[in-house]
């Protein structure tokens, strides 16, 4: 689903999700629910979890024990009592449909975002979880009744399941969030994963072991398990609170070079978004994407080192052996952070061409800092001269980073760039 | 091994010695399957490699989940086997092997002993008693266990330590003992809960049991080395704006210590000890607005260059509103510069109106303005800048805050940071030896700028 309209996207998962969500309600409302008490100790749970969610970095929700207990109530194929579990895939689709919008009204009247796209999601991978196991199991995805009876050792049709469940999850999630960045869906696929795995493992092995342990412990595993999982969950957030405060320090820390009257104010940022959007465009991993933020957001800190600021901030008008001094203050300035190395080389090479005459396209200039160089240079061009030239002045600018393409810009990033700014309507 | 000093060479063949001939010697009397052993053998490993302790928390491992499972599902006698898996535990630096042989044995020796006293509060039958005890008594051996677990793992830990590090063997052992002992008793807990899930699920059902905690213990791992870097990153880039102005380097490092030591000694708890500190670091990003020319002046200042160093916190509040993590902290950027009597800026506040964190940062800002060597001034001592302090107390500063000031240094101490004044001779404790420039009265306040008549600088400040 590359590119596409962002807002179609979501409806499409949206309307998927609720309307699968309705009509698993209806199915069960009409049949009745079997064994009621499991089913409503199942839907506490998911609402809990649902209530407990945690943000990680990358605005993506993750509600790891909610998920297990869907998971769970997807695989459950007996209670202690000795007797079947006899809930089919309609009645699980009620119980997470019914959790999830009592949890969305709880959370919308706490003020706070109901994500009704995340429950949708959560709705598909789990239809998709149960309907899988059965299928493994009993060779019929909505068979309703008795599913124990006639399998002795479910462990492989629960790890695929559970599979099933993690591979819709995250590929919904990718696809609407390409939708929504407009970048291609493979690498934001690629992200998801590595972003998500550890979780969604923690997540899926919990699921099953609650599966696994009800038919011997009864109702109480579904606590007990839920236990480590918190654990985890308190990690998670700590680690995600601690990546929120890094990126917001130095996107803070950037603007010193603005406050200090050494560059445009705000160019530290528009360099920023420009360079990110045209990283995605070339499919760059996240962790790739945030050095190319931070190289971006500090690219002008060398200038800190100058005694007196250039006239608007622009390295354009200095000469060239200048430039490069700069980029090298700035990239012993990061360095001396001691852990943004790879950052500090994209902003060292920014101020080289990407190519020399004669030569092939310089290896040892990252794309990164081809980037980031042609970012910046638009940015210095269009705020030159925006005033006299209006909308002209983006094609003015592009214009010039074309004439620069022999050596200095990366032809293939002028490229990506002029899409960036077409997509957002700045064309 | 070439490193190690003979000692520790022979305390290490001591060790291990030990550990493989007791493991060998116990295993005699197992009586289990020995697929099911290597299979937690495997298990144990894994958890140990996978949970990477850190720092102070040395030794602590989900390891020791598996080792009291297995204590109870297969009995003692093999656990000593098991913790030499521990041999997968990560390593780094020079003589890897001779780690992984000195971790394989003191975590054996740890697991077996932790078995064998499991097993003995149990009626010491070997194996399986699980179930036939009362609960209670189950609990109690699985807390003795943890606790011998513990204890064996850190003593030999701290051996080696002492012996490499020449420190004494009880001051490495009190540095290592930890509030981890705490999470080690849960560890055991579920421990136990891993052997009745063995028992009755399966073998997959204690390795699904045990992957959320392995993941939970990699990102906390991802935490703390996160937490590390956003230290350094932040000082890196205060350094940076520092090298504006050279009388002021290393002055925001110093405040922020300066800042935690007094926090600390305010009984400010932990979480906002760090905020303060990180805002100590930060208290004066906003003079990066201020023209150089302006900071460096010597002498006095005209209304309208003290107008644009007024304006310093403002700048800093503003680039710094964006950061969560510090908005409790922002009140103290922006308020660093007022005084109790009302004459400070940017708003004149007065005693209580002023916030926490400002009355706090003021106090370790002059402290430290007043130790360090300015463009206009020598630095002075501690003793000369703690009497400053007092002198100006009420009227400038918070008591309270400035008592904590004394208790923190008399505490730790202080390096007044005298560095050459113009090439001027200056001595070891930074006193001068003769004035060029007159020490500018410090009636019109300590901080490292001078302002002009009160009086002005009161009228525009409030209006």
């Amino acid at each position: 689903m590359p590119g596409g309209n962002g807002a179609f996207a979501r409806r499409a998962v949206l309307t998927a999700g609720l309307g699968i969500g309705v009509a698993g309600f209806a199915m069960t409302a009409a049949k009745g629910v079997p064994q009621l008490h499991v089913a409503v100790s199942f839907a506490v749970l998911v609402l809990v979890g649902e209530l407990l969610r945690v943000n990680l970095p990358g605005d993506r929700d993750s509600s790891p024990i909610g998920g297990a207990a869907a998971l769970a109530y997807s695989l459950l194929v007996a209670l202690d009592n000795g007797t079947d579990a006899e809930h089919g895939v309609s009645t699980v689709i009620a119980v997470v449909f019914v959790a999830g919008v009592a949890s969305a009204l709880i959370h919308e009247a706490l003020q706070r975002d109901a994500r009704t796209t995340d429950l949708a999601r959560r709705i598909l991978a789990t239809a998709a979880a149960a309907a899988a196991f059965r299928l493994v199991l009993v060779g019929s995805p909505l068979e309703d009744v008795a599913v124990g009876r006639r399998a002795d050792q479910p462990l492989l049709a629960m790890a695929i399941a559970a599979l099933v469940g993690i591979a819709v999850d995250l590929g919904l999630s990718a696809a609407v969030d390409s939708a929504r960045k407009r970048a291609p869906f493979a690498p934001i696929l690629r992200n998801e994963v590595t972003a998500q795995a550890p979780l969604s493992i923690a997540t899926a092995a919990t699921g099953i072991l609650m599966a696994l342990s009800v038919p011997v412990m009864g109702l109480w595993a579904l606590l007990v398990f839920c236990v480590p999982l918190l654990v985890t969950q308190f990690s998670f957030r700590r680690f995600a609170s601690i990546s929120t405060t890094y990126r917001q320090t130095i996107r803070a820390l950037s603007r010193v070079t603005e406050v200090g009257g050494y560059v445009e104010p705000g160019h530290a940022r528009r360099v920023m978004t420009l360079s990110v959007a045209v990283g995605r465009e070339f499919g760059l991993t996240d962790a790739d994407l945030l050095d190319l933020e931070y190289a971006a957001l500090m690219h002008d800190i060398g200038q800190l080192s100058l005694a007196d600021p250039i006239p608007r901030g622009s390295t354009l008008t200095v000469a060239p052996s200048e430039r490069r001094r700069i980029a090298q203050l700035g990239a012993e300035v990061i360095r001396t952070t001691g852990t943004l190395d790879r950052v500090a080389h994209i902003v060292e090479s920014q101020a080289s061409p990407y190519r020399k005459m004669r030569e092939n396209a310089d290896v040892d200039v990252p794309l990164a800092a081809r980037i980031v160089k042609a970012c910046s240079a638009y940015d210095d061009l269009v705020s030159t001269s925006r005033e006299a030239r209006g909308t002209r002045a983006s094609w003015d600018a592009l214009e010039r980073l074309r004439m620069g393409m022999a050596f200095e810009y990366d032809p293939r990033v002028v490229e990506a760039l002029t899409q960036v700014l077409q997509k957002a309507g700045d064309l | 091994m070439r490193e190690l000093p003979p000692r520790a060479r022979l305390y290490v063949l001591v060790v291990v010695l030990l550990a493989f001939g007791s493991a060998g010697v116990a295993s005699m009397g197992f009586r289990g399957s020995w697929v099911e052993l290597g299979a937690l053998a495997l298990l144990y490993g894994l958890a140990t490699h996978f949970a990477t302790p850190m720092g102070k928390n040395m030794g602590v491992s989900v390891g020791f989940i598996v080792a009291l499972a297995a204590a109870a599902v297969i009995g003692p006698h093999g656990v000593g086997l098991i913790g030499l898996a521990g041999a997968l535990h990560p390593v780094s630096g020079s003589g890897r092997t001779v780690k992984r042989f000195f971790n394989a044995a003191q975590f054996s020796l740890a697991a077996l002993t932790a078995g064998l006293v499991f097993d003995a509060l149990l009626g010491g039958d070997g194996t399986r008693n699980i179930a036939e005890s009362s609960v209670p008594m189950v609990l109690l051996a699985a807390i003795a266990a943890s606790l011998v677990y513990y204890v064996i793992n850190i003593s030999l830990i701290a051996g080696i330590l002492s012996l490499t590090s020449e420190l004494s063997l009880a001051r490495v052992w009190a540095g290592n003992v930890s509030p981890v002992i705490v999470a080690y008793v849960g560890y055991g807990l579920l421990g136990l809960l891993m052997a009745q899930l063995y028992q009755e699920v399966g073998f997959l059902a204690a390795v699904l049991f045990l992957a959320p905690m392995l993941v939970a213990r990699a990102a906390f791992a991802n935490y703390a080395q996160l937490r590390e870097t956003y230290d350094s990153t932040v000082r890196a880039l205060v350094q940076a704006v520092e090298t504006k102005d050279y009388y002021t380097r290393g002055h925001s490092e110093r405040v922020s210590r300066v800042t935690e030591m007094i926090a600390r000694e305010w009984g400010m708890r932990e979480d906002r000890v760090q905020v303060i500190r990180i805002a100590g670091m930060l208290h004066d990003v906003g003079k990066l607005g201020v023209p150089t020319k302006v900071l460096q002046k010597q002498g006095k200042l005209n209304q309208l260059e003290f107008e644009a160093i007024k304006l310093h916190p403002l700048r800093g509040y503003e680039m710094l509103c964006e950061i969560d993590f510090l908005t409790e902290a922002l009140s103290g950027v922006y308020h660093h510069h007022e005084r109790l009597d009302g004459r400070g800026y940017p708003m004149g506040l007065q005693d209580e109106e002023i916030p926490e964190f400002a009355r706090i940062i003021m106090v370790a800002d002059a402290f430290d303005s007043m130790t360090s060597t300015r463009s206009y001034r020598l630095a002075k001592t501690v003793e000369e800048a703690v009497a400053e302090l007092r002198r100006c107390e009420q009227v400038q500063f918070d008591p309270k805050v400035v008592d904590c000031l004394v208790a923190a240094v008399e505490k730790h101490g202080w390096e007044p940071h005298a560095e050459p004044f113009h090439g001027e001779k200056v001595t070891k404790e930074g006193r001068r030896i003769d004035s060029p420039v007159p020490v500018i009265s410090t009636k019109q306040g300590l901080v490292a700028v001078t302002p002009p008549e009160p009086e002005e600088g009161e009228r525009s400040a409030r209006g």
